[in-house]
């Protein structure tokens, strides 16, 4: 019999044992930094540096240049950046809150109810976070412009609160609950709105957490609803906005590219670091054991 | 309801109010109005569409079946580039893509909490950053010219002596397609592995080597997994999803769509190059559902292994 020398899942303390894992683990990490960090330096370089031959990753004489003139950039329209930060700010606040309190309320229904077509429903469900979005792309257009919520903050927010993968996720950890506990809940007289406060929510924070990143950055970076939604320029997005300076003027802006990239990766990189606590960690306390 | 449900709680029979009722009907209701509008009825009606000769400016005209069919008998492109591209490309980006977030979640579970939350973050960051992003700086690193990086590296060592159109040929694209997926791969599966792989119950491991359990392999196998068997479910289906429907880099790479003779066009550019440059929606419409049904198989088998049973 092998004997055990307790879990190395999740260690409290360092072990030479773990020096295999940072040998690999390390220069991967390192490798994977590339483009970021090699898009941090972009876009601290000066004109000459950027089109410099030979190329050099790392920037000699850092400037802030770049992200100073896509500030001051206000595009045709004269709309300036900030407006469309704002309009990207609401729109990620509205959408997260309503796709969490969405998602919650369906994951605990899928997972812990029993109804007529539930297994069809999922599926379908399933299904659709498999269907290519370009395909939907003309109908769903259609039908956004129907139900008439075209140039509006609704366009922004609404196709993206039911999101499938996040039901999906959610629902998976839901399923980790013991439906005893659920059950011992029911018979003390908790309601359904007092389950998912005190059991669903606290048990599922990893998955919540991490639906909220995805959510996140779904929001932040997606320029659908701005490029088929919305006509009024004041309603757009930041993402919108960075985009078509880094298709339009591709050779040109090299540089404000690159700060655009940084621009957009810095808020996401906040949020992920915000929400990675819960989103790694175990759920020491919590009633499942 | 919540009053009903106090006066007959006590002596009630598990299954009858605990589960079902109005309740359900309204905490489904915002998510499934939300899905039906926005998901949904696009879906069906891209369905429909696949059956139509549609140009979006004249309304549809119900073709029947021909748009399949052509697909699948005239259609030269599709099944000899395409078809072939996809698979080889899903094949090795969705299974290499999966294995790689298990083994890396798995190795940063057995590390402490400070330095994994640093070296996570790293390998999620590819992640984070847009797909347009992403793309400008791989651009530049298989740059055709002096100013790539890789083609300045390989002459600097003297590996070769004329810059590589990496990006134009079709003996590379494919190839660096391929490796730009897999290293954008550890995404929100990989998350979800990682929060799975540290939730499991120590007493488990415990017990196991008690049973005679020998190694690290046995205990991947026989404990890790099972136990995170829905992350695992949850994984397997992104990570089918993502090989099947990542079509913008070969395009975003070599900045054309169709890629230089094909070489690195997969299905979902395909529907691109129909419904938005030649504005058959019809026939793009009909390929979405052949790479719908394609997904749909993959994901049943990955159903069968990591699927719980129907309670």
């Amino acid at each position: 019999m092998a004997k055990f020398q307790g879990s190395r899942i999740n260690p409290k303390r360092f072990s030479v044992s773990q020096i295999k894992f940072y040998i690999i683990l390390v220069p991967l990490a390192v490798f994977m930094m590339i483009p970021i960090v090699y898009s941090v330096n972009q876009a601290l370089k000066p004109i000459g540096e950027i089109y410099a031959v030979p190329p050099k990753i790392f920037v000699r004489n850092p400037t802030l240049k770049n992200f100073k003139d896509i500030l001051a950039l206000s595009g045709t329209t004269g709309v300036p950046i900030t407006r469309y930060l704002l309009n990207s700010i609401i729109v990620a606040i509205l959408t997260i809150m309503l796709n969490l309190v969405i998602t919650v309320c369906s994951a605990y229904a899928f997972s812990k109810k029993k109804f007529r077509l539930k297994g069809a429903l999922f599926q379908i469900n399933q299904m659709a976070l498999m269907f290519v979005a370009t395909a939907v792309a003309v109908p769903r257009f259609i039908v956004i412009m129907k139900i008439g919520i075209m140039d509006t903050w609704l366009a922004h927010v609404l196709p993206l609160a039911a999101m499938p993968v996040g039901l999906f996720l959610v629902k998976q950890t839901v399923d980790q609950i013991p439906n005893a506990l659920i059950e011992a809940a029911v018979v003390d007289g908790a309601s359904d709105l007092k389950i998912i406060r005190r059991i669903i929510i606290p048990l599922t924070r990893p998955a919540l957490a991490t639906s909220v990143v995805l959510t996140f950055q779904t929001v932040w970076d997606t320029t659908e609803a701005s490029n088929n939604y919305i006509t009024e320029e004041t309603l757009k997005t930041l993402a919108f906005y960075l985009n078509s300076i880094a298709t339009n003027n591709a050779i040109a802006a090299a540089g404000m590219i690159a700060a655009a990239t940084v621009i957009l990766f810095l808020p996401k990189l906040v949020i992920f670091i915000i929400m990675q606590s819960k989103v790694m960690n175990t759920m020491v306390n919590s009633g499942i054991k | 309801m919540a009053e009903i449900k106090r006066k007959s709680g006590s002596h009630r029979k598990k299954g009858s109010n605990i589960f079902g009722g109005m309740n359900t009907f309204f905490l489904l209701l915002p998510y499934g109005i939300l899905f039906t509008v926005f998901i949904a009825i696009p879906t069906a009606v891209a369905i429909g569409l696949s059956f139509c000769y549609f140009d979006v400016i004249n309304p549809p005209k119900y073709i029947g079946l021909l748009n399949y069919i052509n697909l699948f008998t005239q259609d030269e492109v599709f099944l000899k580039n395409i078809l072939p591209n996809t698979f080889k490309y899903a094949l090795i980006v969705g299974p290499g893509g999966y294995v790689l977030s298990f083994l890396l979640a798995w190795m940063l579970a057995q590390i402490q909490q400070i330095p994994r939350t640093i070296l996570s973050l790293a390998i999620y960051t590819p992640s984070m950053m847009g797909n347009v992003f992403v793309t400008v700086v791989f651009r530049n690193i298989f740059a055709g010219d002096q100013r790539g990086l890789l083609n300045n590296l390989l002459m600097k060592l003297n590996i070769i002596d004329q810059p590589i159109q990496f990006l134009l040929s079709p003996d590379y694209l494919m190839n660096i397609m391929i490796f730009v997926s897999l290293w954008s791969s550890m995404g929100i599966g990989f998350l979800a592995m990682i929060s799975g792989i540290l939730n499991i119950d120590e007493e488990l491991y415990e017990a196991a080597y008690v049973d005679g359990l020998k190694n690290r392999f046995q205990e991947i196998i026989y404990i890790t997994i099972p136990s995170m068997k829905p992350q695992m479910l949850f994984g397997a289906v992104m990570a089918i999803v993502n090989a099947f429907n990542t079509g913008w880099i070969g395009v975003q790479l070599s900045g054309s769509n169709p890629t230089p003779e094909y070489a690195g066009s997969l299905i979902t550019n395909h529907i691109d190059d129909y419904g938005f440059i030649r504005y058959e929606m019809g026939y793009a419409a009909a390929i979405s559902v052949v790479l719908l049904i394609f997904v749909a198989l993959f994901s049943k088998v990955a159903h069968r292994l990591f699927g719980e049973r129907e309670d």
